[in-house]
C-alpha cells in the first residue's frame, strides 16, 4: 500500500480557527449596503381559495419600500415537477404556502407590516393522510398540473419501480416469512443557522444572491429561469455561498424565500435580506420525508433469503420537492443489501394538505433500512437464526453485481459484521434480571458519487502563484463536514505541498467551476478525485518547464553553496542531462531530481521555480482546470435499475440498550460503529461525520417527531422538538473504520457522511426487542409506544 | 424608551444608547458588530448566543439590554489572545475535531470557558451538564467534550 505525507493524518481544518474567534461569516452576519429586509406571509389554512388579499395598510405602513403579492409581481415556478409557485395566486394547498411579502427598512417594520396583511379565504375540506387522500373521490389538492392539463386524482406523476428474479418462485422457496409494516415521521434538519439569503440586482438586472444552499450550480440554472419568468430574459444569477451553519439536505432545493427575495429586491432596487427566525425554521422550512413501508421477506430452512417485497406509500404533502425521489434512493438497500434474488419494490406517493418534504442526511435510505433491518431481525428470529449470523449469510461480497446493477467494486460489510460483533460481545448472554439487550443493523449507501442528474461531475481549478501558495477554486459546499479539509489535504497530497500552502477559496459561481451540489455523501470522493486530476497535469506542466529552468536554478544554487562553503566539491552528478521532466519530484513543496544526492542546492522550492517561469521574457503563471465525472450511471428508476455510484460504502452500528419498564424510557449503554470507508482520508474528522451523524440517528430512532394536526406544524420549537443533546450522548461510542481501499476512490476512499445515521434506528429497535421481546414499528421510539406494546406482550402472555 | 447604558465589554468601558425593548445579543451584534455571538433561536433554547457576564454563562437572546449596566460581559471576541493567538479552549476545540458547521461554536466555548473559570478540572458529567443547554447538531458533542476535557487535563498538569 502506498505511503501517503498528509493522507490519514490528524490535521486540524482549515476553517477551525476562525470559526473558533467567531470569525466565520454566516448569512445572518453579512449585510449590503441600502439593504431591506424581508418578511413573508403565510397561510392560516391548510387548503382553502384565496378570495381577497388586502395590502393597502401594509403599503402605507412608514418604512415598508414594497408589498408584493401574485396579483402584482409575476408568476415564478419552483420544484422539478414545476407545481408549486413563488406567491399563492387562487388557492392555499398547506399552512406554509406564501400568499405575500414585504420589503420595509428593518426587520420590526417588516413584521409589522405582514401583520397588516389580510387575507379572505374560503376554507377547502383538508387531506392529511395519503391514504385519506387516495380515495376515490376525494377533493383534488391539485387541480391540474404545471401545464395545465386537468387531473383526476391526488397521486403524483412519479413512477420508482424495480422486479428482478421470480417473485413467487422466491416466495415458494421461502420456507420462513417475516411481514411487517413501519413507519417513518417528517423531522426537521434543525440546521443551527437558519436559512436566509441576500437578493441583490446591478444596474444590468444581473442578479447576485447570498445562498445558503448546496447546489450553487443547479440554483443558478434555476434562479436564471426565475429571471426568465420575470421578463429578464438572458440575464445571469451569481451566487455566493457563505459559511452555512449547517445543510444536512436543506440546501438542496431553491427555495420560495429566496425566489421572494428576488422579487423583492428587483422591485426595490435595493438588496433584500430573508432570514428565518427558528419557529418559521421548523415550520415553514421543508423536513425530512416521513414514509410507510410494507415489506415481507422471506428465507430457507438455512437462513438464506429467498425473496424482498416490498410496497412504499409516502405522504408528499401539498407540493414536490426532493422529498418525493426518496424511493430513488429507497431501491438501493432494497436490492443491493444482502444477497437476494427475487425482489419487487414499489412507491406510491400522494399529494396532501401537509407540509411538502426535501432532503435530509440519507435520503430514504434511514426510511427503508428501518424497514429492512428490523424485518430482517424478525426474520431470523422467525426461523431461528442468531440475527448476527443471519446477515452474515447473507452478507454481500466484493465484486459482485446486485439486481439494481450496482458493481459492487470493494465491499467491508462482512468484517464491519464481525467487528461490530466482536466489539459488542454479541455472544455474551445478556445480564440477567436487567432488562438489556443488543442489536445490530447495517447499511449500503453510494459511496462514489450518485448520478441523479445528467452530470454528476465536479470541477476543479488550482491556480499557482509566485509564492507557492496553491489557489482552489472548487464548486462543492463546505457545510460544515470537512469538505475543505480533505481537498486540502488532497491537494497537498497529490500535488506535493505543505497543505498550509493551499488555499481554498470562497464559493462563487463566477470563479469556481461547475458542481452538480455537495448531496449523496459525494463531496470528498468528488473533490479528491479531481484534486489528483488536477495535480497530476499541474506536476506535468512544471516538470517540463523545469527541464530547463532547474538546471539554471540549480547552477545559481550550487555558485552561492560554494561561496558559503569554500572548498566544497559537488558529488558527480550531471543534473542539466538528468533534468529531465520523468525524472522530477516534488514534496512539500521542493522540486528536486529522483535519485540526486541530497544536496541542499540540488533541491528548488516550489515557489523560487515558479518565478523563474514567471519572471522571464514570455513568462508564464502557471494553472489547471479538470471536471472529474465518476464512472457511474444514471438510473433508470422507474425500471429500478443501473449502477449508480462508482463505488458502495457499507457499515454496521450496534447498540446496547436498557429499558426501563416501569417508564418505558430506553438508556443507550453503549454504541459500535464499523464503516468500510475505502480509507481514512482525515481521521478526526471522518470520526466527527460518523459521531454526528449517529447523533441524528438517536434522535431519529427515539423522539424526533415534527408533529402537525390537521396540517400545521404543534411544536416548532426546541422545547417541544427535542435534539440530542450532551446530556443524551453520555455513552461510550467505539469506532472502528475498514479500509478496502478501492480502486475508484482517492486515495482509495469512499463517502462516509450518511452513514452513520442509516442503521442508527434499526440497530437500536433489534436491542429493545432483545431486552424486552417488543418491536415499536413506527419511529420514534417514544416511552409511551414502548409502554403501550409491554402492555399489549404481556395481555397477549395472559 | 431611550436610555444611556456603560458596561465593560471584553475588558474595555463602551457607553450605548439603548431602546427599551432590545436584548444584550441586539446591542453585541447590531450595536457593537460583534457578530461572532450567534442567534440560533431567540428563546434560550439553543444556546448559540452564549456570552459570559459577570463570570456566568447566559443566553444573550434573553437578557434584556439594559439590565448589563455596569456589568461585564465577554463575548467570542474577547477570548482572543494577543498575538492573533487562539486561548486555550479555543485551540483545544481546534485541536480536537470539536468544530464542524462551527455555528454554535461561539455560544459552546463561552459555556465551557465559564466551566473551566469556575470548575477547572471537572468531570465528563459535570462537563455534559454545563453543555446541555448548547444544541450542536454536527458533531454528536463527543469531540467537544473531549475539547473540554483537554483543557481540564492541562491545567491539571501545570498544577
Amino acid at each position: 500500500m502506498k505511503n501517503f505525507h498528509y493522507i490519514g493524518k490528524e490535521t486540524p481544518r482549515p476553517d477551525a480557527p476562525d470559526k473558533a474567534a467567531g470569525k466565520a461569516l454566516y448569512i445572518h452576519d453579512l449585510e449590503r449596503p441600502g439593504m431591506l429586509y424581508g418578511k413573508i406571509k403565510f397561510s392560516n389554512h391548510p387548503h382553502a381559495r384565496i378570495k381577497h388579499i388586502d395590502a393597502s395598510k401594509a403599503e402605507r405602513l412608514n418604512g415598508v419600500r414594497a408589498v408584493i403579492t401574485a396579483n402584482n409581481s409575476p408568476e415564478v415556478r419552483l420544484g422539478f415537477l414545476g407545481d408549486n409557485v413563488a406567491l399563492k395566486k387562487d388557492k392555499v394547498r398547506q399552512y406554509r404556502d406564501e400568499i405575500a411579502a414585504v420589503a420595509a427598512i428593518d426587520p420590526d417594520t417588516a413584521e409589522e407590516a405582514v401583520e397588516l396583511i389580510k387575507v379572505e379565504y374560503e376554507p377547502l375540506p383538508g387531506l392529511f393522510s395519503p391514504q385519506e387522500a387516495m380515495k376515490k373521490g376525494s377533493p383534488l389538492i391539485h387541480e391540474t398540473d404545471a401545464q395545465g392539463r386537468p387531473r383526476t386524482d391526488n397521486l403524483v406523476p412519479l413512477r420508482y419501480r424495480h422486479q428482478s428474479g421470480d417473485l413467487d418462485a422466491g416466495k415458494r422457496a421461502a420456507k420462513y416469512v417475516a411481514e411487517g409494516e413501519f413507519s417513518t415521521p417528517r423531522v426537521q434538519q434543525c440546521c443551527m443557522g437558519t436559512a436566509g439569503c441576500i437578493a441583490e440586482f446591478d444596474m444590468n438586472s444581473n442578479l447576485t444572491i447570498w445562498a445558503k444552499t448546496q447546489i450553487p450550480f443547479l440554483a443558478q440554472r434555476d434562479f436564471n429561469r426565475a429571471l426568465s419568468d420575470m421578463g429578464l430574459r438572458d440575464k445571469n444569477t451569481r451566487i455566493i455561498v457563505p459559511a452555512l451553519g449547517g445543510g444536512f439536505g436543506t440546501g438542496l432545493d431553491t427555495h420560495a424565500y429566496e425566489y421572494i427575495a428576488i422579487l423583492l429586491a428587483y422591485k426595490t432596487g435595493r438588496p433584500v435580506k430573508i432570514v428565518y427566525a427558528r419557529d418559521e425554521e421548523f415550520a415553514y422550512l421543508s423536513p425530512r420525508q416521513s414514509s410507510i413501508t410494507k415489506i415481507t421477506q422471506g428465507c430457507d430452512q438455512n437462513g438464506r433469503l429467498t425473496f424482498r417485497e416490498v410496497e412504499v406509500l409516502q405522504d408528499n404533502g401539498a407540493y414536490t420537492s426532493w422529498g418525493a425521489t426518496y424511493p430513488s434512493v429507497m431501491m438501493m438497500p432494497a436490492t443491493s443489501l444482502y444477497r437476494v434474488s427475487n425482489i419487487y419494490f414499489n412507491a406510491k406517493l400522494v399529494y396532501t394538505n401537509n407540509t411538502f418534504c426535501q432532503a435530509m442526511r440519507g435520503y430514504g435510505n434511514p426510511e427503508h433500512t428501518w424497514a429492512l433491518e428490523s424485518n430482517s431481525d424478525e426474520l431470523a428470529r422467525e426461523a431461528g437464526v442468531d440475527p448476527y449470523e443471519f446477515r452474515i449469510i447473507n452478507c454481500n461480497k466484493p465484486k459482485e453485481t446486485t439486481p439494481m446493477g450496482f458493481k459492487v467494486s470493494t465491499c467491508g460489510l462482512k468484517e464491519c459484521l464481525q467487528t461490530v460483533a466482536k466489539k459488542l460481545d454479541w455472544k455474551k448472554q445478556n445480564k440477567k434480571g436487567k432488562c438489556r439487550g443488543k442489536g445490530m443493523a447495517s447499511l449500503v449507501h453510494v459511496g462514489g458519487g450518485g448520478r441523479i442528474y445528467r452530470s454528476d461531475a465536479s470541477g476543479l481549478i488550482l491556480k499557482l502563484d509566485d509564492f507557492g501558495n496553491v489557489n482552489a477554486y472548487h464548486g462543492g459546499v463546505e457545510m460544515g463536514q470537512g469538505l475543505h479539509s480533505v481537498l486540502t489535504l488532497g491537494i497537498a497530497e497529490a500535488l506535493g505541498v505543505r497543505p498550509d500552502k493551499v488555499f481554498i477559496n470562497p464559493l462563487d459561481t463566477s470563479t469556481c467551476p461547475w458542481d452538480v451540489g455537495t448531496h449523496a455523501s459525494r463531496g470528498a470522493f468528488m473533490a479528491c478525485n479531481a484534486a489528483i486530476l488536477a495535480a497530476n497535469k499541474l506536476r506535468g506542466k512544471i516538470f517540463k518547464l523545469a527541464e530547463e529552468l532547474f538546471p539554471q536554478e540549480a547552477e545559481k544554487n550550487l555558485k552561492k553553496y560554494r561561496k558559503k562553503n569554500p572548498g566544497y566539491k559537488p558529488p558527480a552528478f550531471d543534473f542539466v542531462k538528468e533534468a529531465k521532466k520523468e525524472r522530477f519530484d516534488l514534496k512539500d513543496g521542493s522540486i528536486f531530481i529522483k535519485g540526486a544526492p541530497p544536496e541542499p542546492w540540488l533541491s528548488l522550492d516550489l515557489g523560487r521555480l515558479l518565478r523563474a517561469i514567471h519572471f522571464r521574457t514570455q513568462g508564464q503563471m502557471l494553472a489547471t482546470e479538470v471536471f472529474y465525472d465518476p464512472p457511474n450511471e444514471l438510473p433508470d428508476f422507474a425500471k429500478g435499475f443501473g449502477n449508480i455510484s462508482a463505488t458502495y460504502a457499507y457499515g454496521t452500528q450496534g447498540a446496547e440498550v436498557e429499558v426501563d419498564t416501569e417508564t418505558g424510557e430506553v438508556k443507550i449503554l453503549r454504541m459500535v460503529a464499523a464503516h468500510d470507508v475505502g480509507k481514512v482520508l482525515n481521521p478526526r474528522a471522518l470520526k466527527g461525520q460518523i459521531y454526528g451523524a449517529l447523533a441524528q440517528g438517536i434522535g431519529y430512532a427515539l423522539y424526533e417527531e415534527l408533529q402537525s394536526e390537521k396540517g400545521k406544524i404543534v411544536n416548532p420549537n426546541f422545547r417541544d422538538y427535542k435534539i440530542p443533546t450532551a446530556q443524551e450522548m453520555n455513552f461510550p461510542i467505539d469506532l472502528e473504520f475498514i479500509e478496502t481501499n478501492d480502486s475508484f476512490g482517492p486515495f482509495g476512499a469512499k463517502g462516509v457522511a450518511e452513514p452513520g445515521l442509516v442503521p442508527t434506528a434499526p440497530a437500536i429497535a433489534n436491542a429493545i426487542y432483545d431486552a424486552v421481546g417488543i418491536r415499536v414499528r413506527d419511529l420514534p421510539i417514544t416511552p409511551e409506544k414502548i409502554l403501550s406494546a409491554l402492555k399489549k406482550l404481556k395481555a397477549s402472555k395472559g | 424608551m431611550k436610555a444611556e447604558i456603560s458596561f465593560i465589554l471584553n475588558g474595555s468601558e463602551v457607553n450605548v444608547t439603548i431602546d427599551g425593548h432590545l436584548r444584550l445579543i441586539d446591542i453585541l451584534r447590531n450595536t457593537m458588530s460583534l457578530t461572532g455571538t450567534k442567534e440560533g433561536c431567540g428563546e434560550g433554547e439553543c444556546g448559540a448566543c452564549t456570552v459570559i457576564v459577570d463570570g456566568r454563562a447566559v443566553n444573550s437572546c434573553l437578557y434584556p439590554a439594559h439590565e448589563i449596566e455596569g456589568k461585564s460581559v465577554t463575548t467570542i471576541e474577547g477570548l482572543r489572545m494577543p498575538e492573533h493567538k487562539l486561548s486555550e479552549i479555543q485551540q483545544a476545540f481546534v485541536d480536537n475535531g470539536a468544530i464542524q458547521c462551527g455555528f454554535c461554536t461561539p455560544g459552546m466555548i463561552m459555556s465551557a470557558k465559564a466551566l473551566l473559570d469556575s470548575n477547572p478540572n471537572p468531570s465528563d458529567e459535570e462537563i455534559r451538564d454545563a453543555l446541555q443547554g448548547n444544541l450542536c447538531r454536527c458533531t454528536g458533542y463527543v469531540q467537544i467534550v473531549e475539547a473540554v476535557k483537554s483543557v481540564a487535563g492541562q491545567i491539571m498538569g501545570k498544577k
